[in-house]
């Protein structure tokens, strides 16, 4: 996640440029990774943290910081399925669906089969991923439309949910090790213990990066930027243990969520697999003819989609102690696909990181969670996010063409 | 293999689209260090022919020789493997990809470590691969980083080309390299032609623009209608001569013989009401 706000960069012009010019150009885009969008994202946190706080002086309490934490790790989760899903160009609308199918699946498992918890929550996964790569399948196989495919799935898994359910129609969870998922603490000397490891093992991954470029003579020398990017992330990590433990701790859930966010970040970002995720959403013809098994790797995004939103119901499971046929309803399929495009992932493919699943979890959140502090109505609330949502969407489509007209010159 | 061996040799290839001839008992031969203009009208067969050659088609009838040797290609990676690169019109680039991961894009370098999800990309190693590349080919990029879809024209086409070298091909094929390029940009596309050449590459160019194909081409393979109207020495043919090779209205007599040739069975394609 990239943080410092960074003047806007116009196009690269081509062959007539100064060196010079163009060095100081790369530092300022490797500091924000070239992406404006997370600047963006950040300013609009700041507006609406703004906002509430000047109504509402609870908004940005310690404890209403951590509830917050809490309230978006379900869409988190699943938003960074989806975000692979829009990495491709396609979309995925059962995820909703998959997550109160995977929560239930689970909790039925362990509260009326007597199932271990672990084992119900692996059960739960396994549902989601096969669930996925079926959908994949018959996405990549058949040439059905994702749309299409992901939207029978909606309607299909939400059936399974009833069924799954049986007649009770809501079940409840007592067992700690799943209720613990969102509502275990850390005490404040775990949490700064945790601090450090994240710090440190970031300045490690910086620090060798940044010595391997320098070794191969590439990049430039100045590791101003990577010392930058080094305080500023230590400096979010500390704020953030800070303020979660003056309330009560660091929640396990807020852990699992970065923990999916960066590993998966990572395997889209470093690995063979992610660069041709990236391919197959840019060009999936170019991708073929590079030898990608483009189907491949259709199945297998969609594959992670249907998992995240089953980590996701059990979270949502865990965090509400319960499931029912409500479950992965409502405005949750919306909102996850929203998320990260309002921080930045492209709808039409090709663009986006994982990260943006956290900070458009978080804009989300802050805005429904500003909102309810406020006590303003469904009504209000549903309008305004669908607002938020036209404006990220509108601003995407504009950055393409954007990108279009650079390309024709 | 002999030394005057064509390093790619085609002998009476076929293809038909049901009832459409799209090549006719085609011959074609390519040699190391050569340039071999590949022209003719819209629908003489040009893209089938290159499509055959890579694998995206396979042929109904005759023989490939690659060395001398008889192969079969069926499947792209066959031409691959054969060291047969393909560089398409469109250029099959991902814009939203930067230089380096184009280049190596289904040919990912690694560093080492446990299993294949986790093992990071090598940028290290593909970016100072890619620099080496071109800088070997003289092919100018603002930055390696920059994203593909930020160049012009006529870099995209040399990063497509560039990119086809990193396979260690003995032959190349462009697809219309030139094709809206402006005059500098051709200019930079046709150095790097000459470039392949004089690395000892067999090179295929398609394309409609004679006076590109005069100015880089050794040899100029005419296709008419799906079917060899023509192969000339650069040297020793005049535009004019190959104008009247792909149009038909040819001045000597073996041209005259395929015109008439050609116009039956152009009359047999229209009552089939196809187009190739």
């Amino acid at each position: 996640m990239s943080t410092t706000p960074a003047p806007t960069k116009p196009p690269e012009t081509g062959e007539t440029e100064e060196k010079v010019k163009l060095d100081v150009r790369q530092q300022v885009r490797r500091i924000v990774q070239g992406d404006l969008s997370s600047v963006r994202v950040i300013l609009g946190l700041v507006v609406i943290a703004i906002i509430f706080q000047v109504q509402e002086s609870r908004f940005l309490s310690a404890e209403n910081l951590t509830n917050l934490m809490l309230q978006i790790t379900t869409i988190g989760l699943i938003s960074v399925g989806i975000v692979y899903v829009l990495l491709l160009g396609e979309i995925d609308l059962s995820v909703g669906a998959v997550s109160g199918l995977g929560g239930a699946v689970m909790v039925v498992l362990n509260v009326k089969h007597g199932w271990n918890p672990y084992l119900a929550i692996a059960a739960a996964v396994a549902v989601g991923a096969a669930i996925g790569c079926t959908q994949g399948f018959l996405f990549s196989r058949f040439v059905v439309p994702s749309f299409v495919v992901t939207l029978a799935g909606l309607l299909t898994w939400q059936g399974a949910l009833l069924q799954v359910l049986g007649k009770t129609g809501s079940l409840n969870v007592t067992d700690s090790k799943i209720t613990g998922l969102a509502n275990i603490f850390y005490s404040n000397t775990t949490g700064w213990i945790i601090a450090i490891v994240c710090i440190v093992a970031y300045g490690l991954v910086l620090a060798i990066g940044y010595r391997r470029r320098v070794a191969a003579g590439l990049g430039d020398k100045n590791p101003f930027p990577q010392i930058a990017r080094f305080v500023l992330v230590a400096a979010i990590v500390i704020a953030a243990v800070a303020i979660l433990n003056s309330d009560r701790g660091v929640p396990l859930a807020v852990l699992i969520l970065l923990g999916f966010v960066i590993g998966m970040e990572y395997v889209v970002q470093t690995t063979t697999f992610g660069r041709h995720v990236f391919a197959v959403g840019g060009n999936d013809e170019a991708a073929r003819r590079a030898g990608i098994r483009v189907n491949g790797v259709r199945v297998a995004v969609f594959t992670i989609s249907g998992s995240m939103a089953a980590v996701g119901g059990v979270m949502a499971a865990s965090r509400l102690f319960a499931v029912n046929q409500n479950s992965g309803g409502n405005e949750l399929l919306l909102l996850a696909i929203a998320g990260p495009v309002i921080a930045g992932t492209s709808l039409f493919g090709g663009r986006g990181s994982v990260w943006t699943a956290l900070t458009g979890a978080l804009v989300i959140g802050s805005i429904s969670n500003g909102m309810d502090l406020l006590g303003l109505q469904s009504s209000v609330k549903f309008m305004i996010t669908g607002g938020v949502l036209l404006a990220a969407v509108t601003f995407d489509a504009l950055a393409r063409r954007q990108r279009s007209q650079v390309q024709v010159t | 293999m002999s030394p005057d061996q064509p390093l790619l040799q085609l002998e009476g290839i076929s293809k038909h689209f049901g009832p459409v001839h799209a090549l006719d008992r085609v011959d074609f031969a390519v040699s190391a260090g050569e340039v071999v203009g590949l022209v003719g009208d819209n629908g003489a067969g040009k893209s089938t022919l290159v499509k055959t050659i890579a694998g995206i088609n396979s042929p109904d009838g005759g023989k490939i020789l690659f060395e001398g040797q008889e192969v079969s290609i069926h499947k792209p990676q066959d031409a691959t493997n054969l060291g047969i690169a393909t560089v398409y019109q469109d250029l099959a680039l991902c814009d939203n990809l930067d230089v380096v991961a184009n280049l190596f894009l289904g040919s990912e370098e690694r560093l080492g470590g446990p299993g294949t999800l986790t093992r990071q990309l090598n940028e290290v190693d593909m970016e100072n691969r890619a620099g080496e590349l071109l800088s070997n080919l003289a092919v100018t990029i603002p930055s390696l980083r920059s994203e593909v879809g930020t160049l012009s024209g006529g870099q995209r086409q040399q990063v497509a080309v560039a990119r086809s070298l990193l396979g260690e091909p003995k032959v190349v094929m462009l697809d219309e390299p030139t094709a809206a390029l402006g005059v500098p940009q051709t200019k930079q596309v046709l150095g790097l032609i000459k470039r392949l050449r004089e690395r000892g590459l067999g090179v295929v160019v398609i394309s409609h623009n004679l006076a590109d194909v005069f100015e880089v081409c050794d040899r100029i393979f005419v296709l008419r209608l799906g079917r060899s109207a023509g192969d000339f020495t650069a040297t020793d043919v005049t535009e004019e001569h190959v104008v009247a090779a792909i149009t038909g209205l040819g001045n000597n007599a073996g041209a005259r013989a395929e015109v008439a040739e050609d116009n039956v069975e152009a009359a047999d394609r229209g009552a089939e009401g196809d187009k190739a």
